[in-house]
């Protein structure tokens, strides 16, 4: 979800000649905030604005490959933050396209009449908990991962269970003290989101919010950065980070490792929608359908983790035993102002040691 | 011939009677079956002439009722022509029928006809000379010999013989055989008288000419 | 004579018409019965819902510090996200301070204790809301809050749509079958009447016999009726024919009288113009007589031709019959009668066919010169049968013989001689009627040769 900050958006830019880079980080005339923006002009007249909470990075591939299949659809791509994505649609800015990996934000996106249906045979052929009334589609289903550092771990049995967890960085505050990061559920959505759900299914994650709190745990509005202090070793383990944005990092030697938690994991859905104030609303189809075949793993190696896995060993919906978080308006109720205070308020005591 | 007609209409049976008398042949008249009755329980007849519709009751049913007791002969006289009523009558035990009005030669040969079936009795028989003549069977007896008569033949011989000796005029003679028959001359009446001439001869009978007003038998 | 008037139905078809229609109609009206049905159970089952969602957030109402602390279960939101996917609003309320949720959101005036149920619109759709209030003590004071939770009814639709497809295809296969048991219905009530007019057909033209077929009670004025028109037509048809005898009597009595006079005054007349006078007399009381025969007969032959008996008749007979009938008349003029006869029948009517072989007869010993022989045979050729007549009078004549055949036409050469024209149109008629022809031709050696010509048996 985490966007490149603006000295990597120059150097991208500087590589590829021949894209037109925009303006980064400037506020768009309708009073939201956007990470980056990047024009892929089509053949055709077809401009097709996406806003999505994906990074560039991870996200270009697809949006490269699409492209070749369609000529002559240009894309617009915007990143922003789940919370001003969500700002930007609700103030009926003009996209055709909503990609976040915040379900309970575009689920009231969805819940409260800005998104359009659509249906297509792609669409009918996906399961039941990644569809909503024909308006919301998830594309991926990608699990919150525990990103370790090996080294940090030496010698220590690896824990499978969060009471385990619990216990060993209890048992080694010299080696975890201040080594430990995770999501502020006070500004990253995800984080939120993740916390609320784990909070409800798993009762160690108040023990585990204590323990972190007492090993004063530094706490992160974006992956990315979790992930590189792991990498560089400040942190030793991460909590409940994306486990898309660490796999691309397990490939090289930077001594990271991903723990899944055997007892509980959350599963998030990456949800696509169309703002009811599209415009280009076959070209976004197109892509729509793109996303969720290679969501079903019908084509080429999929971008993100997939709706479901090839075999058992790889992450997606059917990898995890718990299934992924539903789909529906459940999620509005941690959305709701007070059950958000009443939750942040538990959350900051447990975290104060 | 000896007749009993049962007929209702008095004026009819008059004229009947009547003629059946130019013929020679005697008829009793009941105007009613009751009186019929009566008319068979004390006189014996040759032939009865029965109609239909009579004031006490249906000729048929009468003869129904009663075929067992009469032996007589009967013909019955109607006013209708079907030929189911024909075969009606006859189941009822009639011998035959004839309708009204009715040519007094046609019922001439149907009694004939009647009576030969019937079985003729020897008392009709007529002796003319050395001849013996039954009308019924209508046979001539010369001698050995027995010859036919043909009906025209017959009915002539018959006029003769109940006139004999008189003369009887071609016309006369016309009108007994033929009645009113259009296509019959005079010339037929030669032709019949000339044949009888043949049959009758050497029974010592002659039927002779005389010249300009007919015919007339000696025997 | 026939008036060609629009067929009106059946009533078969109008009673199986009727009882589809009523069979539809109560197809339709159960239909949409269970349709509304199936709608509000469906409802029901939101509101039930609804309301425990609501209740169940009203529940986690608490006084504390003075303050009024709320915390939206888990539950209440997944437990409507279960059933459907229907969009879900909600609302709470203390007093005309909104706590939390839609601010937009008008519920239902809520009441303590009861769940208040309405169907509103709100913002671009129509939601099913619930309200649930209850007071809570705070700060001293009795705050009544109010929870309203609202769904859009799309999931409700869906189910009342899904049952009312259901009942719809039952009601469907339900009016077919009842469509199909009517008509078998009808067609079995309505055999009586199809019986009864089979019965009736099979019976010979003749037969004026009531009808003694136990009918059902609908039909029995009909059986009724028609018993007492037969009786009428029966006592019709005896009436017709005793006034025929009546007329006939009437009529030919006076003319027989006429004509014995007339034989009386015969005999006594002298002068042969008298006598003419007096046989022409006798020759037209012949000639009405035979023609008022032959009216009768032509009447009777027309009558019976139309509605034929068909019983075997054995022709050597029938032919032997009328021989014998008329053997007299012909002795009159020495013809000679004689019978060829080979076994042979038909099936017809036997009146008709000795109607028509008399008059022919009848007409061949007239107009025969005396002493001829009229020869009649029966005999089969093929699958017909021929009864030839045939003398040796005159003959035909020249000129196509069927023309003779005509009502009342008389040949070339028979002038001078009594009789109508009728009684070849008779027998034509009578042997046309059995579904044969008349011949007609010359004899050998000059006379006429008339043939009945019939279909054998």
């Amino acid at each position: 979800m985490c966007v490149v900050d603006f000295a990597r958006s120059l150097r991208v830019a500087a590589g590829a000649a021949f894209l037109a880079v925009l303006a980064v980080g400037a506020v768009s005339a309708q009073g939201f905030e956007i990470e980056g923006r990047r024009l892929y002009p089509g053949t055709g007249e077809v401009v097709l604005r996406v806003i999505s909470t994906a990074d560039l990075e991870v996200f270009e591939p697809f949006v490269l490959r699409f492209q070749a299949a369609n000529p002559g659809i240009g894309i617009d791509y915007v990143t922003a933050s789940s919370a001003e994505l969500n700002r930007a649609i609700r103030g009926g800015a003009a996209f055709d396209l909503a990609l976040s990996s915040a379900m309970d934000l575009q689920f009231t996106l969805a819940n409260d009449g800005l998104a359009q249906s659509y249906r297509s045979t792609v669409t009918d052929s996906l399961p039941d908990w990644a569809r909503w009334r024909d308006q919301l589609f998830a594309f991926t289903a990608e699990p919150a991962v525990i990103v370790m550092n090996e080294a940090a771990f030496e010698r220590l049995e690896v824990p499978r269970t969060r009471a385990e967890l619990v216990t060993v960085l209890r048992d080694n505050p010299g080696r975890f003290a201040g080594r430990v990061g995770t999501y502020d559920p006070h500004t990253s959505g995800l984080g939120y989101l993740f916390a609320t759900q784990e909070a409800r299914a798993s009762d160690a994650y108040w023990r585990l919010t204590e323990v972190m709190g007492r090993l004063d745990a530094r706490l992160y509005c974006c992956s990315a950065q979790m992930i590189d202090d792991v990498a560089s070793g400040q942190l030793a383990l991460a909590y409940n980070v994306l486990g898309s944005y660490a796999a691309q990092r397990l490939d090289g030697d930077e001594g990271l490792a991903v723990l899944v938690l055997e007892d509980f994991a959350n599963v998030m859905l990456r949800t696509a929608l169309i703002p009811a104030t599209a415009v280009e609303i076959e070209a976004a189809g197109r892509m729509l359908d793109a996303l969720l075949r290679e969501g079903l793993s019908q084509g080429a190696e999929p971008v993100l983790p997939p709706l479901r896995a090839g075999g058992p060993e790889e992450s997606g919906a059917d990898g995890s035993p718990f299934g992924p978080i539903r789909l529906g308006p459940a999620l509005m109720v941690y959305l709701d102002r007070l059950n958000r205070e009443s939750f942040l308020a538990a959350w900051d005591a447990a975290m104060e040691q | 011939m000896r007749f009993l007609l049962v007929e209702d209409n008095t004026e009819l049976a008059e004229a009947v009677v009547q003629r059946l008398g130019l013929d020679g042949h005697s008829v009793d008249h009941a105007a009613t079956l009751a009186a019929a009755e009566d008319c068979l329980a004390v006189a014996e007849y040759d032939l009865i002439l029965l109609d239909v519709m009579l004031p006490d009751g249906d000729g048929r049913d009468f003869l129904a009722r009663s075929r067992d007791k009469i032996t007589t002969p009967v013909i019955v006289l109607t006013a209708r022509s079907q030929i189911s009523d024909r075969v009606g009558a006859l189941d009822q035990g009639a011998d035959d029928y004839i309708t009204k009005p009715f040519d007094f030669s046609e019922l001439e040969a149907r009694c004939r006809a009647v009576l030969r079936r019937r079985g003729g009795s020897a008392r009709n028989e007529v002796t003319l000379g050395a001849a013996v003549f039954d009308p019924m069977a209508g046979t001539l007896r010369v001698g050995d010999a027995v010859l036919d008569l043909r009906n025209r033949e017959l009915r002539l011989l018959e006029v003769f013989a109940r006139n004999p000796g008189q003369i009887l005029s071609k016309s006369q003679l016309l009108d007994r055989l033929f009645s009113a028959d259009a296509e019959v001359t005079e010339n037929a009446i030669e032709v019949y008288v000339g044949r009888l001439r043949r049959k009758l001869d050497g029974a010592g009978v002659r039927i002779e000419t005389v010249r300009g007003l007919g015919y007339r038998m000696s025997v | 004579m026939r008036v060609n008037l629009r067929k009106p139905w059946s009533i078969g078809r109008k009673l199986t018409l009727a009882l589809a229609a009523i069979a539809a109609l109560l197809a339709l009206v159960s239909w949409g019965m269970i349709t509304s049905f199936a709608r509000e159970a469906a409802g029901r089952t939101q509101d039930n819902i609804l309301a425990a969602s609501a209740t169940s957030i009203a529940e986690t109402l608490r006084s504390e510090a003075g303050a009024v602390r709320l915390e939206l279960p888990y539950a209440a939101f997944s437990m409507l996200g279960a059933i459907s996917e229907d969009r879900v609003f909600y609302r709470v309320t203390a007093g005309a301070e909104v706590l939390t949720g839609y601010a937009d959101l008008e519920g239902p005036g809520a009441r303590p204790g009861e769940a208040q149920f309405a169907t509103l619109p709100y913002r671009d759709t129509v939601v099913r809301a619930v309200s649930v209030m209850r007071v809570i003590g705070s700060g001293g004071e009795a705050v009544a809050i109010t929870v309203t939770v609202a769904q859009t009814r799309a999931g409700v639709e869906g189910i009342a749509a899904g049952l009312s497809r259901q009942a719809g295809l039952v009601s469907l296969v339900v009016f077919a079958m009842a469509v199909g048991l009517s008509a078998f219905a009808v067609r079995a009530s309505l055999r009586p009447l199809t019986v009864m007019a089979q019965s009736v057909a099979a019976r010979g033209p003749s037969d004026l016999r009531p009808l003694r077929r136990p009918a059902p009670a609908e039909l029995a004025p009909l059986v009724a009726a028609l018993n007492r028109l037969m009786e009428r037509l029966g006592g019709s048809i005896r009436r017709s024919e005793d006034f025929i005898t009546e007329a006939a009597h009437r009529v030919r009595t006076p003319l027989a009288i006429v004509r014995v006079q007339a034989e009386i005054a015969l005999h006594s007349v002298e002068e042969e113009a008298q006598k003419q006078t007096l046989r022409r007399v006798i020759r037209a009381v012949d000639e009405s007589s035979r023609s008022a025969g032959q009216l009768l007969d032509h009447a009777m032959v027309s009558f019976r031709a139309d509605d034929l008996e068909r019983e075997r008749v054995d022709l050597p007979g029938l032919v032997s019959g009328v021989a014998e009938a008329l053997r007299p008349t012909a002795e009159m003029k020495d013809i000679d009668i004689a019978l060829d006869l080979s076994p042979a029948a038909v099936l017809g009517d036997a009146i008709l066919l000795q109607n028509a072989l008399r008059n022919v007869l009848d007409n061949a010993i007239k107009y025969s010169p005396a002493e001829t022989v009229v020869r009649v045979s029966v005999m089969t050729d093929g699958g017909e049968v021929r009864i030839a007549v045939s003398d040796e009078g005159p003959g035909f004549g020249e000129g196509p013989a069927a023309h003779l055949t005509e009502r009342f036409t008389r040949g070339e050469k028979v002038q001078g001689i009594v009789g109508s024209g009728l009684g070849l149109t008779i027998a034509e008629e009578a042997v046309a009627a059995h579904g044969g022809r008349l011949d007609l031709r010359a004899a050998e050696g000059g006379g006429a040769c008339v043939s009945l010509i019939l279909p054998g048996v």
